[in-house]
Parts: C-alpha cells; structure tokens; sequence
C-alpha cells in the first residue's frame, strides 16, 4: 500500500449550513439579523426593548443578535438562518431575501415609515490629524498623490455607499454621466488598496497607516475617533453626500413559524420610539425623528446636502448598473 | 480470469471499503456534487463567458501560480527544517517542532493580519523594505508569503517521519563506499525523501490553492493585480449570483484535482523506481 494521505484529505467543500435555534419555554426569543457596525447599537437597544415588552404584555423576551457583512447576513437568511427580524446596511439585501426566498413581501419597504429606515447614516471622510493632505471634498480625492482607503463596492455594501455619493457628487457638477464616469475613474485610480468590508478597510487605514482619507460611515468614523484619540484622526464632512438609510423589516414566514409576529413588529416600531431614537443619535446614528432624541447627540450631526438613492434610480438600478458583472464599476476599476 | 484472491491476515475488507466509500461519499462527493449540480443549471455559453472573463483569468494565474510556487519553496525550506529537527539536537528544539505547527492552528484571518502588519509600510520589516523598492503587503508578493506561511507544516510533517525512520548506517555505508557528502545526499537520502516531499508539496498546494482567509488582509485585491480566485467567488456570492460562484469553483476543483492526480501519479512512479513501493 502507497502512503498517500493526500486521498483522505481533498475536502476542499466550501459549504456550511446554519440553523437557527429557538426556544419555546415560556420566554419569546428573537433573532435580529445585522450587519457590523450596528453590534453596539442593538446591544444597548435589546434590553430596553425587553424592558417595554415585559412592562406592557408581561411576557418575557429575550432578543439575540447575529452581526456580519450584510451580504452575508442576508445569503444566510436566504438558507435558512431563521431570523426574525433583519435590520441590513441597504434595501438591496433585504430585497434579495424577499426575491430568492419568498420569506417576506416584495413591498416591505412601505411597511414602515421613512422607507423603513428608522435611522439613516452618510458617508464623510476620515484624514489623518492637520488634514495634511488639505482634503475638503470630493475633489479633493482624484487629486495626484492622494491615497484613498475605501473596500471594493463587489463584496461590502458599505462601499456600495462610497461610490454612489462620489458618483452623485459628479453629477451634481454637472456635465451628465461622461463626467461622472471619468470623476469616478480617476478616484478609483488613487484607491491603492481595495479590502473586502468595512472594517477590514478602517484597518488598513487606521492599523497599517495606508492612505490619506478614508471614506466611511459617518458612524464608524465616530467610533475610529472615539476609540483611537481626537489626536490623530479628524472628520471631514464633504460638501455632498448620500443619504444612507439602513432599513429595517420583519421576516414574516420566521415570524409567523416562530408566533412572534407581533413582537417581532412591535420591536422594530420601537426602534422609532424616543428610546429608539435616543439611542440611535447616541451610537452615532442620524435619528429620523431628531426631535425625539438627546439635541446634545443630534448637535454632533454636521449638516449635509443628501443625495438620496432614489435620485439615482432605486437599489436595484443602481446595483444593476454600477456594480454587477460589467457594470461602471468593472470598467472603471480596470487597471 | 483466474480468481487471484490474496490472503489477509485480517479480515474486514468489505466492511472498511463500505466504510470508506460511504465516508468519502457523505464528506466529499455529495458538497462536491452540489457545486456541479448549481453550476448546470446555466448552459454553456454563460458558463464560459464566466469562467474566461479576463478578471477571472487573471486570478486563476496568481492563485494557481503562486500557490504552486509557495509550495515549491516549502518544499526547499521545509526539507531543510526536518532535516535540522531530526538530525541535530539543539536548545530549544522542542519549541522549535511545536512552532511548526502553529499555522495549522492560527485562524487564518489572524496569520493575514499579523503578516500585513509585519509587512506594510509602517511595518516591522516593512519599514526597512520599502526604502529598498520592495513592496510585499497589498502586491502578489503579499499573496505569496501568506501562502508560504501557511503550507510550511505540510511539508515537514511528511518528510519528518520519513527521516527519522532513515538509519544513518546507510549513509555510513555510502561515505565508506566512497561517495562524497553531496553524493551521499544526491543519490541515497534523496530518492527515499522524495515521494514524501511530494506528498507535502502537494498539500500544501492544495491548501494554498484554497486559501482565502489569510490571503484577503495581505493581498490588496486589485483587479488584474492581485485578486485570488476564491475572492472573485465571493464576489459572485455578494451579488447573490450563485450560478456563477459555483461555475469558478467548478474550474477550480478540475484544475486543483487534474494537478493534484500528476502529482499523485508522479509520486507513485518515483516510488516504484526508487523500489519503495510495498
């Protein structure tokens, strides 16, 4: 007999299966499924969710929270993750679940006010301290010389942001979409790195000390400062950019399996209550009703003039046009 | 035919072979045949104009190449490693072995991680590579570290047992026969190693093939550039085209099985020259 231990070891299987696991004794349970930088967020908003629920119908709730890129968070409930509730970073990947799966309508957008987005968010850049590079907008970025940190828009639904805000900056300078092509060409042009997530991208930034702005969400910029010191990073807000609405919606055919149809709505309509609110200004979130929430956190929200999705077309336009195989994205990233 | 059944002292044939092919069925055949099974459900012309995009390409030669080339230097330096393991006793040797390990065992996100450290421009050795024109983080020379760092244990862990099984007295005999050290290695030590050698070379080729964790923090992911193969099946996940992620990772399997059969086939045909084969 040959040695070749090669035989038993080809397992090159990519596959995982996820299953969702709920209690039923006496106490409801919840899945929130969730993109990153949301983790602190819901930690502090489950409790007083559970605390409400308790106080208005005595039952006992407890939610779990599962978090990861948004993509995947949403392959996932696609395969059989069974969550209740999904709370995403775009509408794309909630209307993927709703097409593939079947698990909840097609117009669950409308479900909830403010396109079910009880929160929105933007895009601002990071700089290092004294903005050696004098970055102040969009402009700025396709400059010669300057390095710009942003993940690639195929795998990060955060980038997906990042490029449609300097596509919708372009526009706005008028000269149509062979303007926009070109502005957003040579942007990509200075981008030196192109990280698979968010967060990866933050690192490479903020750990390696690659580039000399970071395009990120408004909230994540936040939290980089907050964690690493007022002394080597600042927020430059730029002139224009887009209106980022992470949207909420119930998972209807998990709820209705797991009977938590009722919770599972009251929990999101609560993310729009003023403790909702509160804590969302607070996590660095853009609260939709400001009014409910602390005005020492909202005060913290330079003003911006937003470009909304809806400007460019809706979602599903935009993936289709930007970022699928061939899209602007493919032809303006080639080297 | 003439039935030739050969004596076993053992018995447990069928039961084993059942077993084994039940085994490899359950583990292997039946994922592996999901990935097939999703990659037929688009006809032919979608599927080449998927798996021949020039991005595509593009990544088929980084990873295929520079995996085969990780594995080619593990190959060099992990001989040299097993060797000084097995055959020298110095201070600390047992850490040292145990240090061996340690890819096996590290995430794989935590090894892509350290290593961009290590490597980028504000880096350990980073700092002192860029002033010479080197660049290793965020190039396809990134990728390669990663790939070495990751497929070093194969090959010590094959060739280590091998060489400690080896008697000396066959060395002897050849330097009293007259054989110079280089001889001595060249044409009695060698040729024992070498199927082994191969068998880590080629895990550790199939590893780097498939590696993704640790790769994706170093590499940078320029298209063209550096962008491995696994990441353009991420890719095609992200925007939810299954039908396309699985056609890559069809071409990736067929590619990685028909290398890793010459490399099996070549294995054996070394053993049999070399009259090693029991």
């Amino acid at each position: 007999m040959n040695f070749q231990p090669l035989r038993r070891l080809l397992a090159l299987a990519l596959f995982s299966t996820i299953t969702g696991v709920h209690a039923q004794s006496g106490e409801i349970s919840l899945l929130n499924v969730s993109y990153d930088p949301t983790r602190e967020l819901y930690q502090a908003f489950n409790p007083e969710f559970s605390r409400y629920w308790k106080e208005k119908t005595g039952q006992v709730v407890s939610v779990k929270q599962s978090h990861g890129g948004a993509g995947k968070q949403a392959r996932a409930v696609i395969d059989g993750l069974e969550a209740d509730v999904v709370t995403l970073a775009l509408a794309y990947d909630i209307d993927a679940i709703a097409e593939k799966s079947g698990k909840l309508p097609a117009d669950w957008q409308k479900r909830l006010p403010h396109n079910a987005s009880p929160y929105t968010s933007t895009i601002v850049f990071l700089v290092r301290k004294g903005n050696p590079k004098a970055i102040r907008d969009w402009g700025d970025l396709v400059k010669p010389g300057v390095e710009v940190i942003t993940p690639n828009p195929k795998t990060s639904g955060g980038a997906r942001w990042n490029y449609l805000a300097a596509w919708g900056y372009a526009l706005k300078q008028g000269g149509g979409e062979a303007a926009a092509r070109d502005f957003v060409g040579r942007l990509l042009k200075n981008v030196p790195v192109l990280d698979t997530g968010a967060r990866g991208a933050t690192n490479t930034f903020v750990q390696r000390g690659i580039g000399d702005v970071l395009l990120a969400w408004e909230n994540e910029a936040f939290l980089s400062i907050n964690e690493l010191g007022p002394d080597k990073f600042e927020i430059v807000v730029p002139s224009v950019s887009i209106l980022a609405e992470p949207p909420v919606a119930v998972v209807d055919a998990v709820a209705k399996k797991h009977g938590t149809e009722q919770v599972a709505r009251a929990y999101l309509e609560y993310l729009y209550s003023p403790v909702g609110q509160q804590l969302a200004a607070r996590h660095y979130y853009r609260p939709i009703k400001p009014e409910l929430a602390d005005p020492r956190d909202v005060a913290r929200f330079p003003k911006v003039n937003f470009i909304r999705i809806d400007d460019l077309g809706g979602w599903q336009a935009a993936q289709k046009k930007h970022f699928a195989d061939g899209g602007t994205f493919d032809h303006l990233n080639r080297r | 035919m003439t039935a030739t059944r050969t004596f076993r002292v053992l018995p447990g044939f069928n039961l084993t072979l059942g077993y084994t092919l039940g085994y490899l069925s359950l583990l292997i055949l039946i994922p592996l045949s999901a990935v097939f099974l999703k990659t037929f459900e688009m006809d032919w012309a979608r599927f080449v104009e998927v798996v021949t995009a020039p991005q595509v390409v593009a990544t088929y030669k980084l990873s295929f190449g520079a995996s085969l080339l990780a594995a080619a230097i593990n190959a060099v330096f992990g001989l040299m490693l097993a060797w000084a393991l097995v055959r020298y006793s110095f201070p600390g040797k047992k850490i040292v072995d145990a240090l061996v390990d340690l890819p096996f065992a590290l995430p794989t996100a935590v090894a892509g991680i350290a290593l961009t450290a290590l490597y980028a421009k504000n880096g350990w050795l980073g700092q002192y590579l860029e002033p010479l024109g080197i660049k290793v983080a965020f190039t396809p020379l990134g990728v390669l570290v990663a790939l070495v760092f990751i497929g070093l244990p194969f090959v010590v862990r094959t060739v280590q047992p091998i060489l400690e099984d080896l008697d000396t007295e066959l060395e002897e005999a050849a330097a009293s026969l007259g054989a110079q050290r280089w001889q001595t290695f060249r044409h009695v030590i060698f040729p024992i190693l070498l199927p082994a050698l191969m068998t880590g070379f080629a895990l550790a080729f199939a590893r780097a093939v498939g590696e993704y964790g640790s790769v994706i923090f170093i590499a940078g992911n320029l298209p063209f550039v550096s962008e491995i193969t696994p990441l353009m099946i991420i890719t095609k996940l992200e925007q939810y085209d299954y039908q396309g992620a699985t056609a890559i990772a069809s071409v990736m399997l067929i590619f990685s099985f028909i290398l890793l059969l010459i490399i099996n086939g070549l294995q054996a045909w070394t053993a049999k020259r070399t009259g090693r084969d029991r």
